[in-house]
């Protein structure tokens, strides 16, 4: 099966940064993948790379088999792209931007009409499809550049960071409207910087640092490889977190305290038993303890324990 | 497009989505030109602001300065008039600069440079809207001029000429602006940089005689795109009196302004486009 996109030691430098610093990805088709990583980790210049709007110094892309530095053309033929910044015209109606893409994408005007309705249809956009964008909200904003991207039906789509900035309420809308899609078929390569994100939308997460790829997985291979469980004690008395961490670290390593949330955690890796261990050794400091729990590790620690920094963007719902 | 002869096998099983060709040249180059037509109609400020602006300007050098400036024994009026009109062809194009730079900002050209068009019909279709705009602010321009007493003392057909010579420069300058937007970064940084063009208008003919000016400033005056632009319209509308003040026949201004607009299409088209593709 022809990967639908394959990158293979790719780099670029910007005057003194090192945006991608030797990225290889292979992504097989029919998947959501997800690149997650901080600001400044290589996510935008790379999907920038892969929508042919920046040429790589050194490496190779193929995008659905097409070799994007030798035929960018080509590969624009079969991606959508939709940005950071929703790049719609604010002085034109919903309905005439995404009529001006389908035309733009060869379509005659009956055909650009209706592939116009159909995506309007598709992102929930058809009340408001005669208001000037100007007027709409930016949760709405972003569901129609995420329509104009559809306009073409690409094959491939590349989302970066699209649902930056926006409220919770308009997050979720774009969710489902990006998983009708992932459900209609089309391979998604989205960026973000929210774990919760990755963890809803994508089937892999490709997790990028310092323009290179440090981890690659499922949700929950990911989580798997960051340590198995994760003890977490809650405490009614912030002052006595310090006690708290000393006994968890008795039972895992690298115990961790929140000093505001009044929490300490650790990851163990066997959680059961190592959980009765940390109530007995809790019991025989004596310290009080509101409350004491056993889950998997969150997006955020996985991301802490395979860069060794926590990631300083971590989302709303993100723990 | 050759492009798409090339096939790609596709994985049994699975919905292959087409490939989209994309629209050609010129029908892009309209999209988009019909695009930003749009926004300047729905933008009222533009029009108001701008107008306004042209106005006051007309009437201050019509009934303030020029009572004070002597044009040979001809109504200042009929030498002043072409003046205004083509300054403010340069005057409308700078609002190029800044929808350009904001259009970079805001990412639509990204979206653009990521369609399966010709890089360079994008370019092309704000050239095209900007030397439509500029059209119709001449119109205004003129109709004003009329109004303030401005009359044409050679034939219909020359005045005809010497408005095409304008939407000619018009297109010219736009190309200046467009390169200013895409190489600004942003819509401020644009707006300033066109400023630079403002001392290229002043320094010529447009509204005072060069005679009037020491000489280094005649040379500077005389060696600029602005002086020839201008003197073309007024000797095409001013009759042989005109040519007379100026000390040159419609056929020399016309000549040079037709090479400097020529010589700006070419070295702002291409910077214009290079910049564009670049990535």
């Amino acid at each position: 099966m022809t990967p639908i996109l394959e990158a293979a030691g790719l780099t670029k430098r910007f005057g003194k940064t090192q945006a991608l610093a030797g990225l290889d990805l292979v992504v097989k088709p029919g998947r959501v993948v997800a690149l997650l990583g901080p600001n400044g980790a290589g996510k935008t210049t790379f999907v920038r790379a892969v929508a042919t709007l920046l040429r790589p110094d050194t490496g190779t892309l193929q995008v659905a088999g097409i070799n994007a530095l030798r035929h960018p053309a080509q590969v624009r033929q079969v991606i959508g792209l939709a940005g950071q910044f929703a790049a719609v015209e604010p002085a034109m109606t919903g309905r005439e931007n995404l009529e001006m893409v389908g035309r733009l994408f060869g379509l005659d005007r009956r055909r650009a009409r209706a592939a116009a309705a159909a995506v309007l249809d598709q992102i929930q956009l058809t009340e408001d499809a005669d208001r000037l964008v100007r007027t709409y909200s930016g949760g709405m904003r972003r569901r129609l550049d995420l329509g104009a991207s559809l306009v073409g039906a690409p094959r491939l789509l590349l989302l970066d960071e699209p649902t930056t900035g926006l409220d919770p309420g308009s997050r979720v809308q774009l969710w489902d409207a990006i998983r009708q899609l992932v459900a209609a078929g089309t391979d998604v390569l989205l960026t973000t910087q929210y774990l919760d994100e990755a963890d809803r939308l994508a089937a892999d997460i490709v997790i990028i640092d310092h323009g290179t790829v440090i981890a690659a997985g499922t949700p929950s291979e990911l989580k798997t490889r960051a340590g198995d469980d994760v003890i977490e004690v809650h405490v009614r008395n912030a002052a006595a977190l310090p006690e708290v961490a000393a006994v968890l670290a008795t039972v895992g390593r690298d115990p961790r305290t929140d000093l505001a949330m009044h929490r300490a955690s650790v990851a163990v890796e066997d959680g059961t038993s190592r959980l009765m261990e940390a109530v007995r050794a809790l019991d025989r400091v004596g310290v009080a303890v509101e409350d004491i729990s056993l889950r998997r590790p969150t997006l955020d620690e996985v991301f802490l324990t395979l860069t060794g920094k926590p990631t300083d963007t971590a989302g709303p719902e993100a723990a | 497009m050759t492009d798409t002869s090339v096939t790609t096998i596709s994985p049994p099983g699975t919905v292959q989505a087409q490939r989209n060709a994309g629209a050609g040249f010129w029908p892009s180059a309209i999209v988009v030109a019909r695009r930003t037509v749009r926004k300047f109609v729905r933008t009222p400020q533009l029009i108001v602001y701008s107008s306004i602006q042209s106005v006051l300007f007309l009437l201050i050098f019509r009934y303030v300065f020029g009572g004070a400036i002597d044009v040979g024994g001809l109504p200042y009026v009929d030498f002043l008039v072409p003046g205004f009109i083509v300054t403010g062809v340069v005057f409308a194009g700078m609002g190029a600069a800044a929808g350009v730079a904001e259009d970079v900002e805001q990412g639509l050209f990204d979206r653009l440079r990521s369609l399966p068009i010709r890089r360079a019909s994008v370019v092309a279709g704000r050239g095209l809207a900007d030397t439509a705009l500029v059209t119709w602010g001449l119109l205004i321009a003129a109709a004003l001029g009329f109004a303030v007493g401005f009359r044409l003392h050679g034939s219909v057909a020359a005045a005809l000429a010497a408005f095409g010579l304008c939407v000619l420069f018009g297109f010219a300058f736009s190309w200046v602006f467009i390169t200013i937007g895409l190489l600004a970064g942003n819509a401020q940084a644009a707006q300033g940089m066109s400023m630079i063009v403002s001392p290229l208008v002043f320094a010529s003919s447009a509204y005072v005689p060069v005679s009037s000016m020491p000489g280094w400033m005649q040379a500077v005056s005389d060696n600029q795109p602005v002086t020839p632009m201008v003197n073309a319209v007024r000797t095409l509308t001013g009759g042989p009196q005109m040519e007379a003040l100026l000390g040159h026949s419609s056929g020399y201004y016309v000549g040079l302004s037709l090479i400097w607009a020529a010589a700006i299409v070419v070295v702002f088209g291409l910077l214009a486009v290079v910049r564009f593709s670049r990535r």
